[in-house]
């Protein structure tokens, strides 16, 4: 298939990993920030074909994973209203609040459906105007765009029976976070392409300067994280840092600008609290002043719900690439997909879940 | 609600929310992976264990008098028994409907256990005020698919549920079929260098329904591959003969639990290798954008074959000559280990481990 094939190469792969061992002169840490570049990591067996002196740890770029248990806990119980039509995307339904997830509460009669994209829960208020739709508006500058939009053409409808549920967060002040950390060991990020497509890379210049790290917005094909992987072991290796990319068939410096704008109409930055992590200044979105017809917290004034994380969980280390999921006395034994005791083991993007499903139990 | 996680803190340091157990039904158990495997293995087989059932195949196989003994010998005839329901949405899909499915299913079942199908029951669970004309093309679907087959329909049932009590029609079908003399037809019979067939291209059904339903909009119209592959089995069988050790029809959960299945039952290892894989372009391109992967969506027209090293070549070379088995394919081996494990050699030359699915494949955000 083109466009994904020539990512996919067998002989391109091993040329990149002969350059990357070429490369080593000692031992690099590098963190890959989006969940989905962590799983093609050990979907396709890169974690076990590189160097063992190249250590990838796993960020905290799962928009499922970071999504505090108080927002599940709000949107359980918004979606068990019996006039609401609660929308999600499907990783979602899965994941556990306090008590149960979003597919137990359809099993018991609550009306939750699967949507592909924001666009179509506002389709269907328009459809359904006796029923309230909610979207539940979680994930990173990438999903932000088509969610502003959603709640842009609810406007532009006059619909009175759409709302968000809004638990964005945004990538450089994680990384800021993870960096500033006394006990942070990450020596170059791999940044995530996607939000790159979107943001562009000039908000990570600052960041590179400041802590004097390399980062490499990547892609997330299995040739795109070998080039990244070696663009940044080469600029460690020369005491360089700065922004690459090596993602140029999707990012430029400014990214999109038309879906910037619409984020920035719609959404405003507020601190925000990541699940497993704690709260990080400036690091989520929430809907203007103007849009707050279209907040959900509000309409179904859930905003006072709050829940308590167990300290005893290591969700939190796994997502700010201090443990690995194996070294989580729980992971494989009493938790798995099918009965997940932490965000990480549900997404399909999540760390732990990549770890078990491609069997590095 | 209570914001209180009940951790169980003997167990060490855990993640918050621990939800361990099921109350209620859950659609993933009903979805071919591994909580459907916990429901039958946990409900159903403790309930009704007997040798028959515990064999957990696609369908029972008996003796002529009805009993199952571990003893009888492969050289008798046999009975295979099967029953399948079908509660598919959208009832009417690219390539076929409900009643064409349902024909299908069982008839594959039977041909799985290396029977020649003989009959099949049909029954229906009609809720009232659904269309008539919607119900003849179904069962005109049925009567075609049968015959296709070369199987009747000899028995059926009707039930009509007041309106809103069900969801249009539901089908089940039952059917038994002869498994010949000299056929022995068992996951337990996969040895280490056994070839691993599959007649043709993957995912097919499952993203052809995926893309009708609500939500979804392809450019393309892909068609289920949903057919009666008996025809394609016996010619197998008459090439490769003993030979021929599992058969599978890789539909909930896709290949990857079907070749875990044989895996875990044989007690032995499974290699794949990914580059060998039959997928079509628009299919792959499906489940690209949705975040699925092909080895675990539904086929309903495909057939996975392990065979002996020997019988290899004359099995493909029957599975190519028939018009369902054109684009048959070796993906792989059986090997000693490790037990119950599939393993996929990724594109690029990395392995990973191809576990049963566990829950819905559900797409991804981003």
């Amino acid at each position: 298939m083109r466009f994904v094939d020539e990512y996919r190469s067998a002989a391109d792969a091993g040329k990149l990993l002969a350059a990357i061992r070429h490369t080593l002169s000692r031992p690099w840490t590098l963190m890959e920030i989006c969940g989905g570049q962590t799983h093609t990591l050990i979907k396709s067996g890169i974690d076990r074909m590189l160097p063992q002196t190249v250590t990838l740890v796993h960020g905290p770029g799962c928009p499922v994973c970071v999504t505090p248990m108080e927002m599940i806990d709000r949107a359980l119980v918004i979606a068990r209203r019996p006039e609401v039509v609660f929308t999600s995307f499907g990783d979602m339904l899965r994941v556990p609040g306090s008590e149960t997830d979003l597919l137990t509460v359809k099993s018991e009669g609550g009306d939750v459906r699967m949507v592909y994209s924001p666009l179509d829960a506002v389709k269907l208020a328009e459809a359904n105007p006796e029923r309230q739709v909610v979207f539940f508006a979680v994930g990173f500058e990438t999903t932000a765009p088509a969610n502003a939009m959603a709640v842009w053409r609810a406007r532009e409808l006059g619909l009175e029976n759409f709302s968000i549920l809004c638990s964005h967060v945004l990538v450089p002040p994680a990384m800021e976070a993870i960096l500033s950390s006394p006990v942070n060991r990450v020596q170059a990020f791999l940044a995530a392409g996607h939000v790159c497509a979107v943001m562009g890379y000039h908000e990570y210049e600052p960041i590179a300067e400041r802590y004097r790290v390399p980062i490499v917005v990547t892609g997330f094909e299995p040739l795109d994280l070998l080039q990244g992987i070696l663009m940044a072991v080469t600029a460690l290796e020369e005491g360089r840092w700065g922004v690459e990319n090596q993602y140029a068939r999707s990012v430029t410096r400014a990214g999109l600008t038309p879906a910037q704008q619409r984020i920035a109409e719609v959404f405003e930055v507020v601190d925000r609290p990541w699940r497993g992590i704690g709260e990080i200044p400036a690091s989520g979105l929430r809907l203007r002043p103007d849009f707050a017809a279209y907040d959900a917290e509000r309409r179904f004034q859930v905003g006072g719900i709050t829940a308590r994380e167990s300290p005893d969980c290591i969700a939190g280390e796994v997502l700010q690439g201090l443990k690995r999921p194996q070294q989580c006395p729980a992971f494989a034994r009493t938790c798995t997909p099918e009965h997940p005791l932490g965000a990480p083991m549900v997404s399909s993007e999540g760390a732990c879940a990549a770890y078990f499903a491609y069997g590095r139990a | 609600m209570s914001g209180e996680a009940i951790a169980d803190l003997s167990a060490g340091p855990v993640c918050p929310v621990p939800k361990i157990e099921h109350d209620t039904v859950q659609l993933a158990h009903g979805g071919g992976g591994r909580l459907t495997q916990i429901l039958i293995e946990g409900l159903f087989l403790d309930a009704f264990r007997n040798p028959a059932l515990e064999a957990l195949h696609d369908g029972a196989v008996l003796s002529l008098d009805g009993a199952f003994r571990d003893d009888t010998p492969a050289g008798a005839a046999r009975l295979a028994f099967s029953t399948d329901s079908f509660v598919i949405r959208p009832l009417f899909f690219p390539g076929g409907n409900i009643g064409s499915l349902a024909v299908h299913g069982t008839v594959n079942d039977l041909a799985m256990c290396g029977a020649r199908p003989l009959a099949l029951s049909a029954a229906y669970i009609v809720e009232e005020g659904f269309p008539m004309d919607d119900l003849r093309r179904i069962v005109a679907a049925m009567q075609a698919a049968a015959q296709e087959a070369g199987v009747s329909i000899v028995t059926g049932d009707t039930k009509v549920v007041d309106r809103g009590k069900g969801d249009g029609v539901y089908v089940n079908t039952a059917g038994v079929g002869l498994v010949p003399a000299g056929v022995e037809i068992s996951p337990t019979r996969a040895r280490p260098g056994d070839k691993i067939l599959v007649s043709g291209a993957l995912a097919v059904h499952g993203i052809a329904i995926m893309s009708v339903r609500e939500g979804l909009e392809f450019e393309t119209v892909l068609e289920t591959d949903s057919a009666a592959l008996n025809g394609l089995v016996a010619d197998v069988l008459a090439a490769a003969g003993d030979a021929v050790h599992v058969l599978r029809d890789p539909t909930r959960g896709g290949v990857a639990s079907a070749l875990n299945e044989i895996a875990a039952s044989a007690r032995l290892g499974v290699r794949i290798r990914e580059a060998a894989l039959p997928v079509w372009e628009d299919v792959r391109g499906a489940c690209e954008i949705l975040g699925f992967d092909p080895l675990y969506v539904a086929n309903e027209g495909k057939c996975v074959v392990v065979v002996a090293p020997e019988g290899a070549p004359a099995a493909l070379a029957a599975m190519r000559a028939h018009p369902l088995g054109r684009e048959a394919v070796e993906i792989g081996e059986v090997v000693a280990g490790p037990a119950g494990r599939v393993v996929m050699e990724s594109r690029i030359g990395g392995e990973r481990v191809v576990d049963m699915l566990s829950g819905e494949q559900l797409p991804r955000i981003c």
